[in-house]
């Protein structure tokens, strides 16, 4: 399939800054969530969706990440289960939706059977972290560019110049650019040093559009992102949030994604109407 | 056959380097310089001077006199008991340390399981002068109190993995995300032939030294440098890829890998990875393991902190399924049996782990002439709790 056609695609082709990726984990807080989560952060004018699905052994995963994993997976989250969440919340939106895992998921499953069912249900891109460069380009970039997903693969602070130039080939939809070498988990502020990787990697002018992630927790943070990149991926702090949501999914992401948002949005109203996309 | 890893880091199908691109840069660089450095001269004389006055190698190869009569065969016991610090783990963290000062770092992290090779890098650590963070399971800090003090004695700090089984699975993803957050000034010395490539071949590398001495002692004790089988437990298979490595081109040695059972290979409480396990990727490398039908890691289970791990290193997992290695599972009943049987003919108190291997001679068939290997991976002190239990419950 032509990726002109991809929901990724045309996303970063109608808008090009602030965009907002969020992260939530699969079957937390509750089994059947799934659904609920995704159309709640399209009301919210949220511009991706990244499904994480839950691991036993979560490598870059910080305790919150790690925590909510466990949770979705003592509640019965299954890779099947989640394909048919996926594919009934399809039917309703046009959000681009991101599947995230760990390698060993996929290779369980099958790797073509797992890349063939994403592109059936309506998913758009992937994001395996462990799933190294030279393997992706040996043995799946064909399989993953034939179906027309997206894949995007990690940069850090201390990613070679040469290697970025190699993941920005490799790369479709877009690169995720790590804002720090750590593991996920939200961080109270931006660094002068971190400030100094963002421009390094803005000007090299890559093909691909960047979002920033890992840390990114608040409107300030948000914003500082959006100014050396295309957007930003919120994970943990948006999963906290879920945390205490006490049921009231809707209004707990109405209110964080306006919190992000802007400046006087408050994440903890409940009256917060949500923003139409 | 081939059995030395290629330059992608796979024995046949099994092992590279399934890391996220937060490890790439250190994991490339060891790939990059640990061939190099080791063959350095000044590197060799280190680590052989080390290994001599220090860790007081070589290690006796012991012919047990009263062993080999209960079972009709010659058994040698490669003492790596006698090592200092108790094991066969310090084979490996002295050589690591002396890589990674050679890379300049100045920050030490391992996981544990049984603690040897947290004691064994802690160790390491205090003759260097090098700051040490092991990372341990919480079930394990409870059942291997011993090694948790030696530790904290020598000034390494021990924190607890408190995720998942709570056992060296989870000691193993702490000290990888450890890692992640630190990549700069931190050296990950990996206590077996597991993790990404070039981690088992590096380990491997270290641990050869058992078999190079074994060669030559056996021909001293025999006349021929070849045994007919080597025993070694595998937890990830460290001391056994070092009892190995210099007969894995010989065919005629046979190669046993003994895993354990815990409660019975189908109970549920289990580490029998190589009947258990099937193909996937743990701790950065593609190998056997333990793990559901939606590819989640299960947790496992054995009385022996070393070998309670879902997964073994992708040497073994080859060595295992091309047929080279045979692999024998034994339970937690059999392990403490033939602890006691050990100490009782032999006075030697074997750790828990090594017990496994000791175990294994009551299930393994050979003729009376056989010459064999046990590697008697380290000594028993840490498991003095679990024996002393033993002794009260079966009234001996
Ligand atoms: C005495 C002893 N033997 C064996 C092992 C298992 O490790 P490996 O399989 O790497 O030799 C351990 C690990 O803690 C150990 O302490």
């Amino acid at each position: 399939m032509d990726f002109n056609h991809n929901r990724i695609r045309q996303l970063f082709d109608r808008k090009k800054e602030n965009i907002l990726n969020i992260y939530f984990t699969a079957g937390f807080p509750r089994l059947d969530d799934t659904g609920d989560i995704i159309t709640a952060l399209g009301d919210a004018g949220v511009d991706l969706v990244e499904i994480g699905m839950p691991y036993s052994d979560p490598l870059a995963d910080g305790p919150t990440i790690q925590q909510s994993g466990q949770v979705a997976l003592r509640n019965g989250m299954t890779l099947p289960l989640l394909f048919e969440q996926i594919a009934a919340v399809r039917a309703k939106t046009d959000l681009p939706l991101i599947l995230m895992g760990y390698f060993n998921q996929v290779m369980q499953y099958g790797e073509t059977a797992f890349f063939e069912k994403c592109a059936e249900i309506g998913i758009d891109g992937l994001i395996i972290p462990d799933l190294p460069l030279v393997e992706y380009k040996s043995s799946y970039r064909d399989t993953i560019e034939s179906l027309g997903l997206g894949f995007s693969f990690l940069i850090t602070p201390q990613t070679s110049t040469e290697r970025i130039r190699m993941v920005d080939e490799l790369s479709r939809g877009f690169i995720y650019m790590v804002s720090n070498a750590a593991i996920t988990g939200a961080k109270a502020d931006i660094t002068r040093l971190q400030i100094d990787y963002f421009d390094r990697i803005k000007g090299m002018r890559l093909s691909n559009p960047r979002l920033i992630g890992f840390g990114i927790s608040s409107f300030k943070t948000f914003s500082t992102a959006c100014e050396y990149a295309n957007g930003a991926i919120i994970g943990s702090a948006f999963i906290k949030a879920l945390e205490s949501s006490n049921g009231q999914l809707s209004d707990t992401v109405a209110g964080f994604v306006a919190g992000i948002k802007n400046e006087h949005g408050e994440q903890q109203t409940q009256s917060v109407e949500p923003l139409k996309n | 056959m081939e059995i030395a890893v290629d330059e992608r880091g796979y024995y046949g199908e099994f092992g590279g380097a399934f890391i996220p691109e937060m490890l790439y840069p250190n994991v490339e660089e060891l790939k990059r310089r640990y061939l190099s450095i080791m063959e350095e001269p000044d590197f060799q004389r280190r680590f052989r001077q080390l290994l001599r006055d220090y860790v007081g190698r070589p290690s006796p190869l012991y012919l047990a006199e009263r062993l080999s009569n209960h079972y009709g065969a010659t058994i040698y016991l490669k003492r790596e008991d006698l090592n200092h610090t108790g094991a066969h783990k310090i084979n490996n963290t002295i050589g690591q340390i002396l890589l990674a000062q050679k890379l300049g770092k100045t920050r030490i992290i391992a996981e544990t399981g049984a603690g040897q090779h947290g004691v064994a890098t802690a160790t390491v650590c205090a003759l260097m002068g090098l700051q040490c963070i092991v990372y341990m399971g919480a079930v394990d800090i409870q059942r291997q109190a011993p090694n948790v003090a030696r530790m904290r004695m020598l000034g390494a700090e021990v924190r607890p993995a408190t995720s998942g089984s709570q056992t060296l699975k989870d000691a193993t993803n702490e000290a990888i995300r450890d890692w992640i957050n630190h990549p700069e000034e931190t050296h990950y010395i990996i206590g077996s032939v597991v993790g990404p490539h070039p981690y088992p071949d590096m380990v491997a590398r270290f641990q050869s030294v058992i078999s190079e001495e074994m060669k030559w002692q056996l021909l001293e004790h025999t006349g021929n440098s070849d045994p007919d089988l080597v025993i070694a437990c595998v937890g990830g298979g460290s001391n056994a890829a070092g009892a190995f490595y210099h007969y894995l081109n010989t065919p005629a040695v046979r190669l046993v890998a003994v895993e354990a059972a815990g409660k019975g290979i189908h109970s549920g409480h289990s580490a029998a990875t190589s009947v258990l396990g099937t193909k996937g990727v743990i701790h950065g490398s593609r190998t056997l393991l333990m793990q559901t039908d939606d590819g989640q890691i299960i947790e496992p289970y054995s009385i022996s902190a070393g070998l309670d791990y879902p997964g073994i290193g992708p040497m073994h997992a080859h060595l295992i399924k091309t047929g080279r290695a045979e692999a024998v599972s034994i339970t937690d009943e059999e392990a403490l049996n033939a602890a006691f049987s050990l100490t009782r003919t032999e006075g030697i108190i074997p750790a828990l782990e090594t017990a496994h291997a000791l175990a294994a001679l009551d299930k393994l068939s050979f003729k009376k002439t056989d010459i064999m290997v046990v590697c008697l991976s380290g000594r028993g002190d840490k498991d003095l709790a679990a024996y002393i239990e033993y002794l009260d419950s079966h009234g001996l």
